[in-house]
């Protein structure tokens, strides 16, 4: 087996038992790199000489020593670009690292490579991305999902062992599931955001993508935990995420919610997800029918309160203190028009178009406040269905990755694309994706996701759930063939 | 109430120039998500409060005191215009 398709316990074990090296396990990666992301493009820049200083002295006795990681252009690596595949970040260098590249630094991680998304993870296909569109490893023609679509595609391709990414809809368990890798999103307040750079601040959470389940456990385990600097992030303790795993399942409550199985759903999806849902009741679980009668509104929500959100935290690219400037400028307003005209791609004007016009003079209190209040509604649909279960089982995608440009001009289609995600952050919850098996779509093999979402806080029962299915079936040892 | 959505005066809010073209082409896009969000019209929300965080948290404090960061040479490291450790600025007053 290539070191390059290992998880990253198996590649600890050889870095432990000294077999190999952290400097090794680098250059196969940057190998691979170069031999696959000329037709994958997950990357947008790597940085081989820092990645290398940091592996000869990496110690390996550390929980993530000298396991190469690779981060999502959204997060600051100090000394290194922070584009969020936008223009308006071109040649911008990050003068301080993110909490979380600070914790994975102490936990001998080495941060190596920046992956494509979409402009300010801002989509769910990587297409807006202003620089490069990725391609999904398991059909070079379809999109990997988004936003974090290089990191999923990364991963998948075995040009990363794992990847950082955020979550603010469903951008890491929406291309986790296109690409066959797993993928966490925590409870809001369990990461800290310090350094991650602002799309919508009340549902962002940074998340870890991986090969396995137990990959981002540790990786959880490395990024959870309250930070002075981001006063949303919470102060309960961080429990050793791996603990738990292996523990059976009995006495488990699965919670089906009824809204989540509709037509609409591809046929396949809904195939697999129903085995998966039977195959968990053959490892002791207990599926009971929950409703979120809420359901039908969270797009609508989310698409008020992620813009309004957006067109403020956005308002910060001015071109005084970074970024793109505008030449020539014939006053302030001018300076201001033309910087953000140019720097912006088409997707991040058109929201905060839309975020400008609910939060504007007259028409807050009809779009933002009522969202705010129908948001109220969906968390409480899930803490009611938390009283009878333990975690929500249901697909993670209604459909399996479509083909590059086939919904580039429909935003509300491209928006529906998110509708088993999005209610998840609205909420505040946590959530994972884990393989469950492949649509064949035109003659090819095409990833499913099966999602299970979690009470705040519980991501170590979540990981323990999703670990028992992953471990009784094989669907994360098949990889892809490109 | 989206009829009375306009897509060049928000852009002024937004202080983004659009051209014609996509002027017209948000126009319509949006339009049709402002249609779809009506929905949220048909749900009774007398008496519930709005979220603002979903885990709530209140009163964060931290002691006021001073720490390490920038100096004036990293804060403009990013910075398209400077001179004297200061940012450039656009003139503001006539």
């Amino acid at each position: 087996m290539e070191l390059t398709a290992l998880s990253i316990a198996e590649v600890q074990a050889r870095l432990r038992s000294k077999e190999i090296t952290p400097l090794e396990v680098l250059e196969s990666l940057e190998t691979r790199i170069a031999q696959v992301d000329p037709s994958i493009h997950g990357y947008l820049s790597r940085d081989i000489d820092a990645a290398r200083a940091l592996a000869r002295t990496a110690d390996v006795s550390l929980p993530l020593g000298g396991v190469p990681i690779a981060i999502k252009d959204v997060i600051n690596v100090k000394g290194e670009p922070c584009t969020c595949a936008s223009k308006i970040l071109q040649g911008f260098r990050s003068p301080y690292d993110a909490t979380v590249i600070q914790k994975l630094k102490s936990a001998g991680a080495i941060p190596f490579g920046r992956t494509n998304m979409d402009e300010f993870a801002m989509g769910s296909s990587t297409e807006n991305s202003g620089v490069i569109t990725t391609s999904n490893p398991w059909d070079l023609t379809r999109i990997p999902g988004g936003s974090s679509g290089g990191s999923a595609a990364v991963v998948a391709a075995d040009e990363a062992f794992a990847a950082l990414g955020s979550d603010t809809g469903g951008s890491i368990r929406q291309p986790a599931a296109l690409c066959g890798c797993v993928g966490l999103k925590p409870t809001y307040g369990r990461v800290s955001r310090f350094g991650l750079v602002a799309f919508a601040s009340s549902l962002d959470q940074i998340g870890p993508f991986g090969k396995t389940v137990r990959d981002t456990a540790l990786i959880l385990n490395a990024i959870a935990g309250h930070d002075p600097m981001d006063s949303t992030s919470l102060a309960s303790e961080v429990p050793d995420y791996t603990a738990a795993l292996g523990a059976d399942l009995k006495g488990i409550r699965l919670g089906m919610p009824r809204e989540y199985f509709i037509e609409g759903i591809d046929p396949q999806i809904d195939r697999a997800v129903r085995a998966a849902i039977t195959h968990y009741e053959s490892l002791g679980a207990e599926i009971i029918e929950v409703s979120l009668p809420n359901t039908e509104y969270a797009v609508g929500v989310y698409y008020i309160i992620a813009t309004a959100e957006a067109s403020a935290n956005l308002a910060r690219f001015d071109g005084v203190r970074y970024g793109h400037r505008a030449d020539n400028v014939t006053g302030l307003l001018d300076h201001y028009g033309r910087t953000r005209e140019e720097g912006f791609g088409p997707e991040v004007k058109r929201r905060i178009i839309l975020g400008t016009y609910v939060l504007s003079s007259g028409y807050y209190d009809a779009y933002y406040l009522r969202a705010q209040k129908v948001r109220t509604l969906i968390r409480n649909d899930f803490n009611s269905a938390f009283e009878s279960v333990d975690a929500i089982i249901c697909p993670t995608s209604p459909e399996p990755a479509w083909k590059i440009g086939d919904r580039n001009d429909d935003p509300l289609r491209m928006y529906l694309a998110d509708i088993f995600t999005i209610a998840t952050n609205l909420a505040g919850i946590c959530g994972i994706s884990v393989p469950c098996g492949f649509a064949t779509v035109d003659g090819r093999q095409l990833p499913v996701g099966l999602q299970l979402l979690g009470k705040p806080m519980d991501e170590a029962n979540l990981l323990k759930i999703a670990h028992a299915y992953e471990q009784s079936t094989d669907w994360h040892k098949v990889r892809p063939q490109f | 109430m989206s009829s009375d959505f306009d897509v060049r005066y928000t852009a002024q809010l937004a202080r983004l120039n659009l051209s014609d073209d996509e002027i017209a082409r948000f126009q319509e896009q949006l339009a049709q998500v402002l249609d779809y969000v009506e929905k949220l019209k048909k749900v009774d929300v007398s008496g519930v409060e709005p979220t603002a965080h979903t885990y709530p948290t209140f009163n964060i404090f931290r002691p006021d005191e001073s720490r390490d960061w920038f100096d004036p040479k990293q804060a403009l490291v990013n910075a398209p215009r400077q001179a004297n450790d200061l940012f450039i600025v656009t003139k503001v007053v006539e």
